[in-house]
């Protein structure tokens, strides 16, 4: 059976400033979004469970042969992907098609993991997108995860109660951060990661209109104004005043 | 082709869409449909908020499959010619709008923070970046899905009775069975709607310190909230306090923030809030640039000094009464 794990590509969003409200990203590093490692440690978990093999999918810039020897690393077998400058920032939509293609290559699959929601957009969109175009079940949120032959019973996280679902393989599944800790690869894992295959495909290859597909339009991308007093207080009491003094707090 | 469809699983939700969707009727002329799916009890609840309002019977939909319901909401907006869906942005409606969405080849936004409709165009605000920064976005398709936050707007009021219609909707039988359903441990807290925040994260070092937290709330008169390791990993406290891009979003007077490093998925959850004061031992922590009130100390030294001024300006003003 193959597990077939989304990534995104990011940046690495710790190292993100912000001038005149706009974000720098030069020479920001390209990093997975981290519940998308919980994904990746998710796939892995089952691979050691029942065998199989991890296969890592992602669209995203040229960087991405680089960005994926991260996971490849941590223990995913391969990796499919589509490649192209131009998918820096791709809509949900654009990107549900192109992974679904990379899937459709893919022979043998039991389950298809992504993260709740994407390090940088957050839309939990995809996930669900994919399994309405492969014509697959799919249950979100998942917080736990129990193999039974041909089918999957899985535990989700919904705001006011938890869900124990069981659906037929093959699934869609998104996962929550505290699914799991991921691993962290050793130094020759790294090193070894180079090895592992990597197919690559163009957008052209898949036969994508990317402008023409747009659905989206973005009017305005800022950070919000930051005016805040930035006053240093010494102690307790002196904080305590200072609070009576602006109103927020009453004696 | 044209018309405003409203759907969410939770009754509030949709009470608070049917006003985001007279919002957009009130630029747009556009008629507001809302939809229940086997709930008679929401139905009513919408109608007697003025809703023309479809109630779709059928055994066979299954809240829990976000297949089944995508298809039933497709052939809904499809009967009744509503091209704008409004969806709720909880867990179940964010699911829901990405499967609807790719059905009728929509554009789809969901976490939509606010809406503003100029002319005929209908913005929405919403996080990217992590957080980072805040796009107002515009879906171009025919078909578009919103998927609006919790409390964005307010619940509309009951008045002017609307009609309840049944709708007719085919179901195929879900390809998923649930087992078990079990409410999580009740928490009742609500941090969105606090005036006063104690806020704290990791830089707590264990769970009996929990103590001193909560003697600094009560002499605020705060809830406490957290940031999401301290739900999640440590589970001190219940994920129903968590601040952030995937908890809540707060605006209170005050928020007193405790021993968090200030990571945008947690600033934008209180980034609105009026007061901001930030206890930190990391005079470089990005909260600290967020704050109005900065305090390099240790949380364990600096909370119950904070309580003891706090308890000791309350007595004198008692005496001076
Ligand atoms: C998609 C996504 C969504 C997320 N959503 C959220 C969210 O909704 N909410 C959220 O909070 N996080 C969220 N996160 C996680 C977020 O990125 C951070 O990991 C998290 O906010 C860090 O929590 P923290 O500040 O408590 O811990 P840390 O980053 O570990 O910071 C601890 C801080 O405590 C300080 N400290 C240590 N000891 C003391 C002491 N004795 N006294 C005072 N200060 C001390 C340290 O200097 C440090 O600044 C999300 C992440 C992702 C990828
Ligand atoms: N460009 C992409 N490449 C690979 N996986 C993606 C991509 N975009 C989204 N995903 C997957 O879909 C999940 C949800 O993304 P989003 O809908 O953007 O929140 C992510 O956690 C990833 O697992």
């Amino acid at each position: 059976m193959n597990i077939v794990v989304a990534m995104k590509q990011i940046p690495d969003l710790q190292q993100v400033r912000i001038r005149n409200r706009q974000p720098v990203l030069d020479g920001v590093p390209m990093t997975f979004g981290s519940i998308d490692k919980n994904a990746l440690e998710t796939a892995l978990q089952l691979k050691e469970a029942v065998g199989g093999n991890v296969i890592v999918i992602s669209a995203g810039t040229e960087e991405l042969e680089d960005t994926v020897k991260e996971a490849l690393a941590a223990g995913a077998d391969e990796a499919y992907l589509v490649l192209d400058d131009e998918l820096e920032h791709i809509e949900s939509s654009v990107s549900a098609h192109l992974l679904a293609e990379l899937i459709k290559q893919i022979e043998n699959i039991g389950i298809i993991l992504f993260g709740e929601g994407s390090g940088d957009n957050y839309s939990g969109q995809v996930g669900p997108r994919i399994a309405e175009i492969l014509g697959l079940p799919e249950v979100g949120y998942v917080c736990d995860i129990e193999l039974e032959d041909s089918r999957v019973k899985v535990t989700r996280s919904l705001e006011d109660c938890e869900e124990v679902v069981r659906v037929s393989l093959p699934a869609v599944l998104t996962v929550m951060a505290d699914i799991n800790e991921p691993r962290i690869p050793s130094v020759t894992q790294i090193l070894k990661a180079g090895k592992k295959p990597q197919q690559i495909l163009e957008v052209e290859d898949i036969g994508f209109d990317l402008k023409g597909d747009k659905k989206i339009v973005t009017l305005s991308s800022l950070a919000p104004e930051n005016k805040r007093k930035q006053i240093t207080v010494k102690n307790g009491e002196e904080l305590v005043d200072a609070l009576l003094t602006e109103g927020v707090i009453r004696r | 082709m044209a018309g405003i469809m409203i759907y969410s699983d939770k009754d509030e939700l949709s009470f608070e869409l049917l006003s985001g969707a007279k919002l957009i009727s009130g630029h747009t002329g556009l008629p507001i449909n809302a939809v229940c799916i086997n709930n008679s009890e929401q139905a009513q609840g919408l109608a007697a908020r003025g809703a023309e309002t479809y109630l779709i019977n059928n055994e066979a939909i299954n809240l829990a499959d976000s297949q089944g319901m995508a298809s039933a909401l497709e052939s809904a907006a499809i009967q009744l010619d509503a091209n704008i869906i409004l969806l709720s942005s909880n867990r179940r409606g964010k699911e829901l709008s990405g499967r609807l969405a790719e059905k009728l080849a929509a554009g789809c936004l969901t976490d939509v923070g606010s809406i503003k409709v100029n002319l005929d165009k209908i913005e929405c605000m919403r996080n990217s970046l992590g957080g980072a920064v805040l796009a107002a976005q515009m879906i171009t398709s025919d078909y578009k899905i919103i998927a609006v936050e919790p409390r964005v707007f307010e619940e509309m009021a009951v008045g002017k009775e609307g009609p309840i219609n049944n709708l007719k909707i085919e179901a195929q039988a879900a390809e998923l069975e649930v087992l078990e359903q079990r409410a999580k441990v009740g928490d009742t807290a609500n941090i969105e709607s606090a005036n006063i925040l104690v806020a704290v994260g990791q830089g707590l070092k264990s769970e009996n310190d929990m103590l001193i937290i909560k003697e600094l709330a009560e002499a605020l008169g705060a809830e406490i909230a957290c940031s999401k390791p301290v739900a999640t990993d440590k589970k001190w406290l219940p994920e129903e306090r968590i601040i952030g891009l995937s908890g809540k979003k707060c605006k209170p007077d005050l928020a007193v923030i405790l021993g968090i490093s200030g990571q945008v998925q947690f600033t934008v959850g209180i980034r609105d809030a009026r007061t901001i004061v930030a206890v930190n031992t990391d005079e470089n922590a990005l909260i600290m640039q967020m704050a109005d009130y900065i305090m390099v100390a240790d949380l364990h030294d600096l909370v119950p000094e904070m309580t003891r001024a706090l308890l000791v300006k309350k007595r004198l003003n008692g005496v001076r009464l």
